[in-house]
């Protein structure tokens, strides 16, 4: 159904987005101060590639915005994705989905019930 | 595929969440009646749950606690407000102190549980509403991975920080 699609996609990029440690890193200077890219790949032992490739991981997960203005490309925080409520409602209904899970697990163990009247 | 549909809204603090299982209702029930079954799929990844109460009747109180990979325990209850057997349950829950009882600090999630037939399956529907945000973040902090814990708090304290300024 897309509504379960379309929340969980989302899901998955905000947790992939914000499961590495230089990522994170990221978006806690530029919700700090905006900044631009290449003062961002000064601040890492990377190639200015690599840390361009690090924020379009955390703009498709709608953590930062980056804009052009001049010749710069600047960074910045986007609140509101980073709503404490939406995150934490979302990883709860991870938590339901590993609970569906385990309990289809436990149904799918079942012995099939022998119906009434039928031998052996 | 089991679930079906799943939704939340941050500004209501709820979650409306669908999953369908090839089973029959009464069946699909004894998942939530039977403490024996009801612990097996409760805790959350790495936190397993022990219920060593569960009054399933209306009024009801259970006890349980969860085990964490260093063998702490972290307590809860649910007092089930609504039993209509074996399609619709209602109950509070909440975490507890060393002695099961309620802390009341962070307030209780409601939640209302339906189960339904069709065919041969079993439609599950959860609807949860939680009374704080701070609530819904100390029951996420448990089963959650170290480095997303560390992100959720400073991101937190960061935005704090920003509304202060």
């Amino acid at each position: 159904m897309v509504v379960y699609e379309t929340v969980s996609d989302e899901t998955d990029r905000i947790f992939h987005a914000l499961a590495d440690a230089t990522r994170r890193d990221i978006v806690m200077r530029v919700v700090q101060r905006e900044q631009s890219v290449s003062t961002l790949a000064a601040s890492y032992a990377m190639s200015f590639a690599a840390v361009q490739k690090h924020v379009a991981v955390l703009e498709r997960a709608h953590l930062v915005v980056k804009e052009r203005r001049g010749r710069e490309q600047l960074v910045h925080g986007n609140p509101e994705t980073m709503r404490k409520a939406t995150l934490l409602l979302q990883h709860y209904e991870e938590l339901w989905r590993y609970r569906a899970q385990r309990m289809r697990d436990i149904l799918s163990r079942d012995v099939s019930p022998k119906k009434e009247g039928e031998d052996s | 595929m089991t679930v079906v549909s799943s939704h939340t809204d941050p500004e209501a603090l709820t979650l409306t969440f669908v999953a369908e299982f090839d089973a029959s209702v009464e069946r699909v029930w004894q998942l939530w009646e039977d403490p024996r079954q009801l612990e097996r799929w409760w805790g959350p990844p790495i936190w397993p749950a022990t219920f060593d109460r569960h009054d399933f009747v209306p009024g009801g109180k259970s006890r349980y606690y969860m085990t964490g990979p260093d063998g702490e325990r972290a307590r809860g209850w649910w007092v089930t407000t609504a039993i209509h057997s074996p399609e619709r349950l209602e109950f509070d829950d909440g975490f507890a102190d060393d002695n099961g009882e309620p802390t009341g600090d962070l307030g209780a999630t409601h939640a209302v549980v339906t189960l339904e037939q069709f065919d041969a399956r079993t439609r599950m529907t959860i609807f949860s509403t939680f009374e704080s945000a701070d609530q819904l973040q100390k029951m996420m902090e448990m089963g959650m991975e170290e480095g997303m814990r560390e992100a959720m708090g400073q991101i937190d304290s960061l935005l704090a920080e920003k509304v202060r300024a």
